[in-house]
């Protein structure tokens, strides 16, 4: 139960089998012809096997019946469950062979394909057709012009038929399948070359703009320069899918056996490719071609099975290392030999499964779960594995009969059955953990995948077990296993239910799990834990002791879980400020800003009037927005980009977001908007839970005091009570440290923009100027972050790609006052003296200390390399009247700007 | 048709009406009812059919035609037992299931005559107790032959019937049932999902042909035969509905085959992923060694009554083997539970083999 693979991008994405499709396999094509029924059969049913998720069919061939021989196929594939299993892709470019097709299908297929080749007429009619009859539709990038190459024709085709589907059709769009043609690259003419990209940034628009809809593709086109030389295809169709996956692609049609791991391509290589692929230099193709050919003879002209020049060298590894190899790369041949040799290095067999075996699982788990592999591969992993545990069973068998013989062990110890609950296919940690059970006497009953509770529980009574194990990998799981529990309970169950597998935690099983079902409930970490566990739960005089010690653990953990929700105390002051973060200010790194004071930047930089000021571009900040609060100023609530295909907004988020596009597009390019920006950098010390600020690096003098809070509520022991004070080095530390302080502001222009459009009643995009004001505001205050992160040195070489920082991944804070880290608002006019704000950027300050324009935003940068957001929360009257005497204020006053934070009723 | 006989808007308007604010009561088996008469091939025959060439003992739709009276009793004593709905008696009133007595000509007549019973004992029982109507589903049976499995196992490819003949067999019976005036269209006991797609393809065609006044609500019913959980043609449950969702049906359910209680994982299924309503009609357990059905109104309420205390139905009734007694303590069991919540289904695409594929 310890196979860490995660639901992740990697395993929701589809693989479409492409063997069955004549005309890219050779194989099934001349079995087709030669009317080899069986044959057919058995390559759909190795597709399948081999993990396909759907199954691509195409007969298209100039000598062959197409109707018939596809009812005939589809009849035969029905009367075969291993392989009607699952859901079927019926491909043709005939629309009556697809028409036959639907006529065979009992379940939901896809029809593959439709486009507006034939004109807007035949297309609705198809389309209201394959709805009638069911299905789902593949939707090629093909108008009456032809096909599309470029990203924009791709979009402007795809987004065509998405409105004809859906607003004429009525056809729902989780059920439209973009191809937008993976077209072949490399192929030596200029205007190819940027055939991937434009498909990668054409299935990222798509996914975007058209709601719900969903991308294909049959990847092995992009590589058909290189046929006959399959390390090379390889490579490139694993690359290709890759950065396909990354921009939203859901599903392709590919041969499994022509896939590899991304990470394992030899990065020689995969340059090459990745050259060729992202259009990255102009001889790309060149290069490739040429490297192409040393691979090709470094291999002698054979197909090896990795794109490695140096392929077979693995085998001159240790065994431990081939076993490893093997495994991630799904290598079955040497297995047996390599596990021979391992089993005569080991004193037990078992050694060798919790080993290098389980070392082996971990990295496929790993590389799976961070979309690296593809669940195919996994599935050929976990055949290796199997196949080197079947090696060892008889070895197993054997030294059980020894220990017999030799009085140790006699009869069974209990009985487990196990099973992967239904909905989930994973089994490789259950397995594991059956055979663990298994070495140790135990009598074990696995089930296998999928098993509906009432099964479980049948088998359950059936065999009077002593113990039920679950496991389950997946989310979802999670919420089968608490039926379960419920059913144990309803039919009156009183053995020990155990449970595993990735995605359980003894959290959950104390929440969630434990309640419904009283005869005890056991999360089991791992197959180390196991022999323990059902050992202690099994024994007369153990089990008591150690359901009781689980039970009391579990209901802490209830506890716990209870206290995140409900109203925790608040510590005296004193009590706060000991649980304050303790740093190691002798060794902590402080880096010193490359200059002391403040720089100005303006979108309106006339240097003649200010040699100092810095240039600023509307269109440079736009790319820093951070479009999730956007939609919150609009009431509609949700996750950026995921709020666009959001069932109930969706459609609406999607319309505003395109409004906000159109008018953004405007405010840059009429510069409507006037962005300023200041910020500086001091030297700084922190003096209890304020901060000072010196003139000059002497610190003899106190220039101002920002004064900061502490978290107050009772926290659990492993977490401290902050304040923003400690990011500073205190003074007493001897360490020279600094503050840095911003205003910026995108507000100049908006209440005029937005007063021409209320003056039309054009509300709507009166409150979407003011709204994207704030946007840029935000915007700008992330990219002067990233400057200031710069002027500090560590910012120069973070190196992030723009998501991560509009996430704020990377080191450092800017906190602001009025927000929760600094709730209180009077920080701001001292900030604002520092930074001669006002003169700076045309700032106002408020008498609530409130910014105008608007659109405005200000706050403190702190470096400390743990520093991290947080929120004050509820303040004690002794802290109150501390923070009073620090900011030299009556505690009246300090009560009433801070009144919501307060944990008692002011007098 | 006459305008009495044409389904007015108000109707369906107290059909919906009825769904958003109660569980439903169906009713209950036929054809043991009709057993209970012990009817003879003259009843059968009639004065009409004295001279057709076929036997006629066990067609029980053909009743309708040679005795209303005993159709028309059969309904009006599950209108008084406190059904809402009833079945018009057309399980096999298609061209295909006709053939083996050779009344095939007669298809049409029969479904118009088995709406009527139904009606007239709708009304009545309106009549005698206006405080609620009564409805007519019209009900459309799975055929006797299927267009996912091969009659010969040695040519598992072949196929006794095509898609084309299913699509204008059930076209003739959903054109008659609606002239007739049903309430609603009910596609049940279906082992093959592929008959049913064929059926739901009609449906939607005719209602196209009829313009979109004629639309009725689409109701739905698959049978799981054994504890397997799966239909005959091989299907889970999650793969069946992913599989006619299309049709975005009013309801969807499970009857016959089993008795409620194994039905038990598979409702508590559905009614986690349908996104329309639910329903649940078991036969009264299974057939003993007689033929017999052995369940008792209280087992058969019992079982319903929990899966509505546990919110998992919109519509309940009986299948083979259930009477008007059955029914009674069946409405009984659910008087004044609170209907099934409708989820609301994430948007995927969700695909089928014999198992489900969600694609988010």
């Amino acid at each position: 139960m310890s196979n860490s693979a995660s639901s992740s991008a990697a395993s929701t994405f589809l693989v479409i089998g492409e063997r069955t499709n004549i005309t890219g396999s050779p194989k099934f094509a001349k079995a087709l012809k030669a009317g080899d029924w069986d044959a057919c059969l058995a390559i759909a049913r190795q597709q399948v096997e081999s993990g396909a998720n759907i199954i691509d069919i195409n007969v298209d061939e100039a000598l062959i019946d197409g109707e018939a021989t596809m009812v005939k196929f589809l009849n035969l594939i029905a009367a075969e469950p291993e392989i009607s299993r699952v859901p079927i892709m019926l491909d043709s470019s005939k629309w009556t062979v697809l028409e036959k097709g639907l006529q065979c299908l009992q379940g939901k297929g896809i029809v593959n394909s439709i486009s507006l080749k034939d004109g807007e007429t035949e297309f609705l009619r198809r389309a209201r057709l394959i709805r009638r009859y069911g299905a789902a539709a593949v939707v090629m990038a093909f108008d009456e012009q032809g096909q599309a190459a470029t990203r924009d024709e791709k979009v402007r085709i795809c987004t065509r038929a998405y409105n004809l589907l859906v607003q004429q059709a009525g056809f729902p769009p989780e059920d439209i399948i973009f191809d937008p043609n993976i077209l072949t690259v490399a192929t030596g003419i200029e205007e190819h070359n940027n055939y991937a990209v434009d498909f990668f940034e054409a299935t990222a628009i798509i996914k975007r703009t058209l709601p719900h809809a969903k991308v294909s593709g049959g990847v092995s086109n992009v590589s058909f320069s290189f046929r006959g030389n399959n390390p090379v295809r390889e490579a490139m169709h694993t690359a290709f899918l890759y950065h396909a996956i990354r921009e939203g692609m859901d599903m392709a049609i590919v041969n499994a056996g022509m896939l590899g791991v991304y990470q394992e391509i030899a990065p020689a290589l995969l340059e090459k490719v990745e050259d060729v692929l992202l259009n990255r230099r102009p001889d790309a193709t060149e290069r490739l071609v040429a490297f192409a050919e040393t691979l090709k003879s470094e291999s002698g002209g054979t197909k090896t099975p990795n794109a490695e020049p140096e392929a077979a060298a693995w085998r001159n590894a240790s065994v431990e290392e081939r076993l490893k190899h093997a495994l991630v790369k799904g290598i079955d041949a040497f297995v047996d030999v390599d596990t021979e040799e391992a089993r005569l290095k080991y004193a037990r067999p078992l050694e060798i499964i919790e080993g290098p075996l389980m070392d082996g699982m971990r990295v496929v788990g790993d590389l799976f779960g961070a979309g690296k592999m593809f669940l195919p591969q996994v599935v050929k992993s976990a055949r290796v594995m199997k196949r080197s545990v079947a090696y060892l069973t008889p070895f197993m068998e054997e030294e059980k009969k020894r220990l017999a013989a030799a009085g140790t062990a006699s009869r069974a110890n209990g009985r487990v059955l196990m099973a992967t609950v239904k909905g989930d296919v994973h089994d490789i940690g259950k397995n594991i953990v059956g055979v663990v059970l298994a070495c140790n006497n135990y009598e074990v009953t696995d089930l296998g995948v999928m098993v509906p509770a009432d099964k479980i529980l049948a088998v359950a009574r059936e065999k009077q077990v002593d113990v039920i194990g679950l496991s389950g990998l997946i989310t979802p799981s999670l919420d089968e296993m608490v039926h379960v529990a419920k059913e144990m309970k309803r039919q009156g169950f009183d053995i020990p239910l155990l449970i595993g597998g990735a995605t359980t935690s003894p959290a959950h099983t104390a929440v969630k799990i434990a309640p419904e079902y009283a005869p005890g409930v056991v999360h089991v970490l791992d197959a180390s834990r196991v022999v323990n566990v059902v050992s202690a739960l099994l024994s007369p005089e153990q089990k008591p002791a150690f359901m009781a010690e689980t039970t009391a653990k579990q209901e802490r953990q209830r506890v716990e879980f209870g206290e995140r929700q409900s109203k925790r105390p608040v510590l005296p002051l004193a009590a706060a400020r000991a649980r304050k973060p303790v740093f190691d200010w002798s060794t902590a790194d402080i880096p010193r800003p490359d200059f002391l004071g403040t720089r100005v930047f303006s979108t309106s930089a006339d240097r003649s009037l200010n040699p100092q000021l810095s240039t600023l571009n509307l269109s440079d900040i736009v790319a820093y927005i951070d479009w999730g609060p956007f939609f919150s100023a609009w009431e509609l609530h949700g996750r950026f980009p995921d709020i666009l295909k959001d069932e109930v907004v969706g459609t609406e988020a999607t319309k505003l977001f395109a409004d906000a596009q159109k008018l953004l597009a405007r405010i840059v390019a009429e510069k409507r908007f006037t962005a300023n920006a200041v910020l500086g950098f001091w030297p700084a010390n922190a003096v209890g839970d304020s901060i000072e600020v010196y003139a000059d690096e002497t610190r003899s003098r106190v220039l101002e005091r920002f004064h900061c809070l502490r978290q107050q509520l009772e926290k659990p022991a492993n977490q401290f009570n902050h304040s923003l004070a400690d990011y500073l080095a205190p003074r007493d530390s001897g360490r020279l440290d600094y503050v840095g302080g911003f205003a910026v502001t995108a507000g100049h222009g908006v209440e005029e923009f937005a007063a021409e459009f209320k003056a039309v009643h054009d509300d709507y995009s009166a409150i979407m100027a003011q709204a994207l004001g704030d946007r840029l505001a935000e915007a700008l205050a992330e990219m002067m972050h990233k400057k200031a992160r710069e002027f500090c040195g560590y910012g120069r070489t973070e190196n992030l790609a723009m998501k991560d920082i509009i996430r704020e991944k990377y080191r450092g804070i800017r906190p602001a006052p009025g927000y929760p880290a600094c709730p209180d608002h009077t920080e701001k006019p001292t900030l604002f003296r520092l930074l001669d704000a006002t003169d700076a950027t045309g700032i106002v300050l408020t008498e609530s200390c409130a910014m105008h324009p608007a659109s405005s935003v200000s706050g403190l940068y702190f470096n400390h390399p743990e520093s991290k957001y947080f929120a004050v929360g509820k303040i004690g009257k002794d802290q109150i009247e501390d923070y009073a005497a620090r900011k030299g204020l009556t505690v009246a006053e300090t009560e009433r700007w801070l009144g919501p934070y307060l944990d008692y009723n002011p007098a | 048709m006459s305008s009495s006989a044409t389904r007015s808007a108000a109707r369906e308007d107290a059909f919906r009406l009825l769904f958003a604010t109660r569980i439903a009561v169906l009713d209950g088996a036929m054809g043991s009812m009709i057993q209970t008469f012990k009817l003879e091939e003259p009843d059968f025959r009639g004065t009409r059919f004295l001279a057709h060439p076929h036997d006629l003992k066990g067609n029980n739709d053909l009743l309708s035609l040679t005795r209303p009276d005993v159709i028309e009793s059969i309904h009006a004593d599950y209108f008084a037992a406190g059904a809402d709905i009833v079945e018009t008696n057309t399980f096999s009133s298609t061209s295909i299931a006709m053939a083996d007595y050779r009344c095939e000509p007669l298809v049409r007549e029969i479904n118009l005559a088995a709406v009527a019973c139904a009606r007239r004992a709708a009304d009545r029982a309106e009549a005698a107790d206006p405080s609620r109507l009564r409805f007519v589903a019209g009900a459309i049976g799975p055929l006797n032959r299927t267009l996912s499995m091969s009659p010969d196992v040695n040519r598992p490819d072949y196929r006794a019937v095509t898609w084309d003949d299913v699509v204008a067999a059930y076209t003739e019976q959903i054109d008659a049932l609606l002239d007739a005036g049903v309430d609603a269209l009910l596609v049940e006991t279906i082992f093959d999902t592929l008959n049913a797609k064929a059926a739901l393809f009609a449906i939607d065609q005719v209602f196209d042909r009829r313009g979109n006044d004629s639309r009725v609500p689409v109701m739905v019913s698959v049978t799981i035969t054994d504890a397997s959980g799966r239909t005959l043609s091989g299907q889970t449950i999650g793969a069946f509905f992913a599989s006619i969702a299309h049709a975005r049906p009013f309801s969807v359910g499970i009857n016959c085959a089993l008795g409620g209680a194994a039905m038990r994982p598979y409702v508590e299924e559905l009614a986690g992923l349908a996104d329309c309503y639910t329903s649940c009609y078991p036969n009264a357990g299974l057939p003993n060694a007689f033929g017999g059905y052995d369940e008792a109104p209280a087992d058969m309420a019992k079982v319903l009554g929990e899966f509505a205390a546990n919110g998992w139905v919109n519509l309940v009734g009986g299948c083979c083997g259930s009477t008007p007694a059955h029914i009674a303590a069946i409405a009984q069991a659910v008087k004044g539970r609170a209907p099934r919540m409708v989820p609301q289904a994430a948007r995927a695409l969700r695909l089928s083999g014999l198992e489900p594929l969600a694609v988010a």
